[in-house]
């Protein structure tokens, strides 16, 4: 079995496999408080602290709906490009489990607050439309914690009631590189819009895979297996890939795919069954009698849809017109809104050109070093743009600019004053590099005149001399062009 | 001076207003009789000494703005009530101790009133007779050996004994009006979200509603005003200005349309019942009112839709009561799973789990549609008949039962006999409008009879006067010879 590159297909030992991939993200709402409570969602406080009489379900107690979470999810439907539902409604999902205080799940299943919606990939291959099938709001579980004592389950409540969206989207995915770039666009579509930090250690964003494989040109969907639960990209695409491939080998092998929920062992990277279709949970779902049904005012969309900010794709329009990116580059910066609004304060000051090569290339490569996002950065938007200036302006060479930048990643300093103190000023004066190149001539008179009898090598040999004398300070255009003439 | 237990709640009001009694001997009144009343059975926690306490701050600094100032109140077992026991009936919750307190309790105390303790009930309110509490029958005080109703059953042997001057209790498919017309007292169930559901123990939440059950009809206005009110805690709740029941109380019906509906006409009803209610037609009619003939074709349908319905919310309901957090768990099982198989099997009574398995039952795949869902349909058609004929009058008048009081014991172990004494109450659960009940008469064992009043939404003020323009007229004695002090 291989994989062809080009196009995400598993080679079988009979034939071609296409792999089929919806994904049911799981993102946290970005709200102080929970969907019907109003306990803190603070991430990483002590156990059982952030929980109300409502979140541990005690008798008698009700839930009222958290209007900002309501909005949330308006916005994120409007930034998926997606039909609000006016009327929508809350549901109950019974189940038993110790880390389920009311023995139900407050979701909605009928009629869900945002309908169908697009999500743009920009893939190498072009960019490509990923159908949503929906959204909903609904709450989280709490935890249980298995591995503190040999005998006994702990349960941690500050998770639940924590609001969810959950987004369906429609089986479009075809790889795990196609499954990553949507996740990735998903989260910065809910980072820009502010209604989903999209934190995957924190389980703020994590998603249940559904993957299928049919022979490849079949119209026909296969029987899928929905692995539940994976809190990384990575893990996804790990999960995909296992799993695909086990659907394949049991197919060829004659055998047919059970549906099935699987979990993915992120140690063993295999998935294992949970449960069979047969012992599916019936969760008899029915209509919240706690709740009134959502009717959402017409205003209030409008008003939503007005205030939206510029989303990553308008976004990539934008910089690829004003700025004359290219899409690649374009991409790139917008993928973060944090990139993007560091960019752009650069370049309030500061060279396009110039800043898009610095933060692609020298500022992302020690973010990468130092794994920090770019608020994090050593290097501040100003002092960045204060750096590609002194380039700008000839203050200093391109080549004394990384020396800076150096400095600039561990100390965060002021690129004018390291300058000054390590004497990187260039030296543009004509007349002191005269001196200094009309001595190397006068040191190197057999050179000269090789030179001039066309070993025409050695003008570098000379720039070499000019520039090290200098201490790496010379203006090299300027050094090139008085070479040029005292070699005539 | 006479037993102060034999006057009214406004009375009593008055009185302590005047400054001419002062709440402590109200409350010692009361805590006598209490005392003296276990036979009925109708306290599951007294807090007696608690009541004395509050009588004694309340003499000593008195405020007299409340709608209640100063009166020691029972209230039905369902009610959370912060740092006391709260049971609704159930081994379940048999050592619960909320430290919350419910909106409607919290209404009452608001207004001067404090508690005298907790009433019997049915277990989480499921039962017609008492029968079902987890801490033992209640005795319907006019008889003994015969039940109160239910499942407000506490409530209202306690009040038609005298042990408290005015009462709660909850009503979802008829616990507040057929305990009522069992023990001669009055008792309303108001429109659905007149009164918030925060804190009160669970049934089934869109039929739950909390209303007052009193000796006259005017302490049944004075108790709807103090314990109604919008909650935002309670998302059903109906956010409205308070109305001043007892300041607009008024005799006068002269005018007003009462419907008479053909449904309520059952097979086997007994004369009496039927006798009373034609007395009930001519009293309204002598005082001015008009009597029409209405229908209200889906009647027949209501008992079944209910008994889909209720359990259906019931069995989600109840799901939190698992061992896990707070409650009964039992010592037996070795996981998670036979945990809560064994809390559940030995912490719920048998009716309790006859309508979990119900409701889990109609919520199944494969059955929602047959049942819920086509239980839901048809409640939107028993509202419709309301809407419908509320074009055409003001009020509706039926018995409140299909019987008196039966003898404990006598339908325990059959559910459908059980079930049918809500044939007349269940309606206006599922409409979602206020009803109430007033003694109207006796059967010829001097058993109490009822007459319901159901009313259009928040039609609540036309169905206090039309009852107090009865209640004047119809007069009744009761026959309660305390037997059970002996």
């Amino acid at each position: 079995m291989s994989e062809n590159k080009s196009k995400y297909i598993i080679e079988g030992s009979t034939s071609k496999w296409e792999v089929v991939i919806g994904l049911e993200v799981h993102a946290q709402v970005s709200s102080n408080s929970k969907l019907f409570s109003g306990s803190s969602t603070t991430f990483g406080a002590e156990p059982n602290t952030q929980v109300s009489l409502v979140d541990s379900a005690f008798p008698g107690m009700l839930p009222v709906i958290n209007e900002f979470c309501v909005q949330q999810a308006v916005k994120t439907g409007l930034g998926l490009n997606a039909k609000i539902n006016s009327y929508s409604v809350f549901d109950r999902k019974n189940y038993f489990y110790a880390d389920l205080p009311q023995g139900y799940q407050i979701s909605q299943f009928k009629n869900p607050i945002v309908g169908e919606g697009v999500v743009t990939l920009d893939l190498p291959s072009g960019s490509k439309k990923i159908g949503i099938e929906r959204l909903h709001l609904e709450q989280d579980a709490g935890k249980s914690i298995h591995d503190l004592d040999p005998s006994n389950t702990f349960v941690d409540l500050n998770r639940s009631g924590i609001a969810l969206m959950e987004i369906v989207s429609k089986p479009d995915l075809r790889s795990p590189e196609e499954v990553k770039a949507y996740v990735k666009k998903l989260r910065s579509i809910m980072r820009y819009l502010g209604t989903c930090d999209g934190n995957m250690q924190e389980g703020s964003l994590r998603a249940d895979v559904n993957v299928s494989v049919r022979k490849e040109g079949d119209k026909n969907l296969g029987t899928r297996c929905e692995v539940k639960n994976v809190n990384s990209i990575k893990f996804m695409e790990m999960a995909i890939n296992y799993e695909s491939k086990r659907q394949v080998a049991l197919l060829e092998s004659g055998k047919s795919i059970d549906q099935e929920t699987r979990l993915f062992d992120t140690k063993k990277n295999e998935t294992r069954s949970m449960r069979s279709k047969e012992d599916a949970h019936d969760y008899r779902y029915f209509p919240d009698p706690d709740l009134l049904p959502l009717n959402l005012d017409k205003n209030l969309i409008e008003k939503i849809k007005k205030e939206l900010p510029e989303l990553p794709d308008q976004k990539k329009e934008r910089f690829m017109k004003d700025y004359l990116l290219n899409p690649y580059e374009a991409n790139v910066l917008v993928s973060e809104k944090e990139v993007a609004v560091y960019f752009e304060e650069v370049i309030k000051t500061a060279d396009k050109k110039l800043a898009t090569n610095w933060i692609i290339g020298d500022l992302f490569a020690i973010l990468n070093e130092k794994n920090i996002s770019i608020s994090e950065s050593p290097i501040k938007a100003k002092e960045m743009a204060s750096l590609i200036n002194s380039i700008s302006s000839g203050l200093i060479s391109g080549r004394a600019a990384k020396e800076v930048f150096e400095i600039m990643k561990d100390t965060g300093g002021d690129p004018v004053t390291i300058i000054d103190e390590k004497g990187l000023k260039q030296k543009s004066d004509p007349k002191e590099l005269e001196v200094i190149i009309d001595k190397i001539l006068e040191e190197n008179k057999d050179k000269v005149s090789q030179y001039k009898s066309g070993k025409d090598k050695l003008f570098g040999f000379f720039v070499g001399q000019t520039m090290k004398i200098s201490g790496g300070t010379a203006n090299p255009q300027l050094v090139n062009n008085i070479l040029k003439n005292k070699l005539k | 001076m006479s037993d102060l237990t034999n006057s009214s709640l406004t009375e009593l009001v008055d009185l302590i207003k005047k400054k001419e009694i002062k709440s402590e001997e109200v409350t010692n009144a009361y805590i006598d009789n209490v005392k003296k009343s276990k036979k009925l059975n109708s306290f599951i926690t007294e807090t007696l000494d608690l009541a004395l306490s509050k009588a004694k701050n309340f003499d000593q600094k008195p405020n007299f703005n409340g709608l209640l100032s100063g009166v020691p109140l029972a209230v039905k077992d369902l009610f959370c009530t912060r740092g006391i026991k709260t049971t609704a009936g159930s081994k379940m919750l048999e050592n619960f101790i909320p430290n919350y307190e419910s909106t409607v309790t919290n209404n009452l105390w608001s207004e001067g009133a404090f508690l005298l303790g907790k009433l019997n009930c049915d277990e989480y309110a499921m039962g017609s007779s008492n029968e079902t509490s987890f801490f033992g029958n209640v005795i319907n005080p006019i008889k003994e050996n015969t039940v109160p109703g239910g499942s407000s059953g506490g409530s209202a042997s306690a009040l038609a004994a005298n042990l408290t001057p005015a009462t709660i209790g909850t009503d979802t498919g008829g616990s507040i009006r057929q305990p009522a017309s069992f023990t001669g007292t009055v008792g309303l169930k108001p429109t659905y979200g007149l009164c918030s559901r925060w804190g009160i123990v669970a049934f089934a939440s869109s039929l739950d509603q909390a209303g007052p059950m009193t000796k006259t009809v005017s302490d049944c206005a004075l108790m709807l005003e103090a314990m109604s009110g919008f909650d935002p805690k309670d998302s059903t709740s109906i956010d409205k200005k308070k109305e001043h029941y007892s300041k607009k109380l008024s005799k006068n019906i002269k005018g007003l349309k009462i419907g008479i509906p053909k449904e309520y006409r059952v097979d086997g009803m007994p004369n009496v019942i039927e006798e009373l209610w034609e007395k009930g037609k001519k009293v309204l009619k002598e005082e001015g009112a008009e009597i029409i003939d209405i229908s209200l074709p889906h009647t027949e349908y209501a008992l079944p839709v209910y008994y889909i319905v209720a359990p259906a919310e019931a069995s989600s309901n109840l799901a939190r009561y698992d061992g896990v957090k707070y409650g009964y768990r039992s010592s037996k099982g070795s996981n998670l799973i036979e945990m809560y198989e064994n809390t559940r099997s030995e912490g719920f009574g048998d009716e309790v789990k006859r309508r979990i398995l119900i409701g889990t039952y109609v919520l199944s795949s494969g059955y929602y549609d047959a049942y819920y869902l086509k239980a839901q349909k048809v409640r939107q058609l028993i509202k419709n008949d309301f809407d419908k004929v509320f074009v055409k009058v003001d009020a509706i008048l039926t018995p409140s039962t299909p019987s008196t009081a039966f003898k404990i014991g006598e339908k325990k172990n059959d559910p459908i006999s059980m079930y049918l004494n809500d044939i007349f109450t269940v309606p206006t659960n599922l409409a979602g409008i206020p009803a109430m009940s007033i003694p109207a008469g006796h059967d010829e064992n001097n058993l109490p009879l009822g007459l319901q009043l159901i009313g259009k939404p928040l039609g609540e003020q036309t169905l206090l006067n039309l009852a107090l323009s009865m209640e004047s007229k119809i007069n009744i004695k009761q026959y309660i010879t305390k037997w059970w002090e002996k």
